[in-house]
């Protein structure tokens, strides 16, 4: 395993300025792809009709190889790393949507109910209410987009030095080194790892009044009868 | 004063939830709106807040239209309670109780202190406060849905089918509460059931709706009992109306007799002169004057009771402040026909045979003729 960490220098990155670019070309678009879909998935629970052309364009979206886009978009942005974030950024709404969607309809009728008779508007009802009780659905969702962002961000290497540590596996090809195909894959993996269990941390910090998991809590039940909700 | 006006709901549909109904309900009084399932009492309720707009007619809150006030203005100025209590499951109990205050501008300290009041009220333990909804009972979930209701104050208070959730005997207690909270603080409270019971219980006024949206009967619940006003209501009511009406009949007016009565270390001379014609048995109680059970007295020799031989002697009631329906119900739970009046201690007041029961249930319908009964009689 010689020369594990010894980047090839077409690559203009050391191992960690790697990870660096790696973890932006993957992050920003489940944040861009995030800021787009609330707005949008409100719209879809607010009008119903709405949501199955939506669903149906996201899916479509998401049918379209990284390649294709790249072959219109380099027109626009060139060889760079927005050309890689844009189909990714895409990519994430056909999960991001449908989670939040699902995330904010699960709350319940009667707490809907209960915040419009106790005066809430419907802007301040979504933001206070139904958004932070759709939390868990939508961390979810961002569990399941930041892990497939990280390995997608590899097809960066099909426009030249854009695809992060895919890049390395390119090289490893090149140059007949395949610990750089194995360093290129463990360290995808890792991040995976270490960003979705971020992720988790997350969700545990913003909904202290969950009861998922946390058996001890639930033993504190003062009376067995079950709780209606 | 809360008055619906000739208010009818019509979907785009066509459905018509609610028909032409006019209703007025009194200040500081419990109107219960009653009815099967989809007959417009919940859309009733909710039009008076404006969640559901009416498609014609008004609905005047102290002789002012509801449309001339801004929406949400108009229900801060109501509580509103909820199946399931509908809780923020995201907000801890004290900050589910502030949220109108909070919406109001009050500050948050003064919001929790005033939240903490409430808890209090509602009969919630304090420590409760920084909980979550989901580590609370149903019970005890409704009744932060009453104090999040009551936290700003409002006169009005519309409550759906609050209780309907929980077990009968957290229901019972929940009733309970409301009923003391009332006496407390008076506030207008509009109560939409299903469960007839619960409205004969709590209403000072019932409103008994139709399917279709139309009112069938609106009267104080004695008054429902003794004359439905047709056949729906009668068959709403159930089947044993007779009974529960005397529910609203105090039992003050039994005369209780104390002389079939003797405690268990009585000597054969006190058990002999106990002896009488007037009943053909004795209750025997301790020696704290607390009922044990009834004995024909031949079979009771001096100093040697056995408790174990002595017959039942039912559920008694209080006397006085018990309704006659607790007194018959007292007599037919035991073999000898007897019932048993206890004071508040639950010390024996005296005994009361069936036929006196049924005398006294004679004389109040007599009575009920000509004037209504007491509703203040109905906590039995």
């Amino acid at each position: 395993m010689d020369g594990f960490f010894d980047i090839p220098s077409d690559l203009q990155h050391s191992w960690l300025g790697l990870i660096g670019l790696h973890v932006r070309e993957a992050g920003l678009p489940v944040l861009a792809g995030l800021l787009i879909s609330l707005p949008l998935a409100q719209l879809c629970v607010r009008f119903r009709w709405l949501y199955p052309p939506v669903l149906w364009v996201t899916t479509v979206l998401y049918a379209i190889p990284s390649l294709a886009f790249f072959v219109v978009l380099i027109d626009y942005t060139g060889q760079t790393e927005l050309t890689v974030m844009i189909p990714l950024t895409v990519y994430t709404l056909v999960i991001l949507v449908p989670a939040i969607v699902d995330g904010v309809r699960s709350v319940p009728q009667e707490t809907i109910a209960a915040a419009t008779a106790m005066g809430f508007g419907p802007v301040r009802r979504y933001i206070q209410v139904q958004l932070p009780i759709a939390v868990p659905a939508i961390i979810a969702g961002l569990r399941v987009a930041t892990v497939s962002s990280i390995s997608l961000v590899s097809v960066g290497a099909l426009i030249g030095n854009q695809g992060a540590l895919g890049n390395l596996i390119n090289d490893a090809n090149i140059y007949n080194r395949p610990e750089l195909a194995v360093n290129a894959v463990v360290t995808m993996a890792v991040l995976a790892i270490l960003a979705d269990g971020l992720l988790v941390v997350v969700r545990l910090l913003l909904t202290p009044w969950m009861p998922s998991g946390a058996r001890a809590r639930r033993a504190e039940r003062p009376e067995p009868e079950v709780a209606a909700r | 004063m809360i008055r619906i006006d000739s208010v009818t709901k019509r979907y785009p549909d066509g459905t018509v939830a609610v028909d032409r109904l006019s209703l007025e309900i009194p200040d500081r009084s419990i109107t219960v709106l009653v009815g099967p399932s989809g007959c417009g009492k919940t859309t009733t309720l909710r039009m008076i807040n404006r969640m559901v707009e009416p498609s014609e007619g008004t609905i005047l809150i102290d002789g002012k239209d509801s449309r001339q006030q801004p929406v949400n203005t108009l229900r801060r100025s109501m509580g509103y309670v909820i199946q399931n209590a509908g809780l923020f499951q995201h907000r801890t109990i004290v900050d589910n109780i502030a949220t109108v205050p909070r919406m109001l501008g009050w500050g948050k300290e003064k919001a929790r202190a005033r939240a903490r009041e409430l808890m209090e009220r509602v009969g919630l333990d304090g420590s409760l406060a920084k909980r979550y909804p989901y580590q609370l009972s149903g019970g005890q979930q409704q009744r932060v849905g009453v104090a999040r209701a009551l936290a700003a104050d409002p006169p009005v208070l519309l409550m759906d089918e609050p209780f309907s959730a929980v077990d009968p005997v957290v229901r019972k207690g929940l009733q309970d509460e409301l009923l003391r909270i009332q006496d407390e603080l008076g506030k207008t409270i509009v109560f939409v059931t299903h469960d007839i019971d619960e409205a004969v219980k709590i209403g000072t006024m019932v409103a008994v709706m139709r399917t279709g949206g139309k009112l069938a009967q609106y009267a104080p619940p004695a008054e429902l009992l003794s004359s439905p006003a047709d056949a729906f209501v009668e068959d709403f009511l159930g089947t044993d109306r007779g009974i529960r009406r005397l529910s609203f009949f105090p039992s003050a007016g039994l005369r209780l007799l104390t002389g079939p009565v003797v405690a268990v270390d009585a000597t054969a001379e006190q058990i002999a002169a106990r002896e009488t014609a007037e009943a053909p048995y004795l209750l025997v109680t301790d020696v704290d004057g607390k009922p044990l059970g009834w004995s024909e007295p031949r079979q009771l020799t001096a100093g040697s009771v056995d408790i174990g031989q002595l017959l039942p002697y039912g559920r008694p009631f209080v006397a006085g402040t018990d309704s006659l329906r607790a007194a018959l119900d007292c007599a037919v739970l035991s073999p000898t026909g007897w019932a048993v009046g206890v004071d508040t201690e639950g010390r024996v007041a005296g005994v009361v045979s069936q036929q006196a029961i049924g005398e006294a249930i004679r004389g109040a319908h007599a009575q009920g003729l000509t004037d209504a009964p007491v509703p203040d009689s109905k906590v039995g």
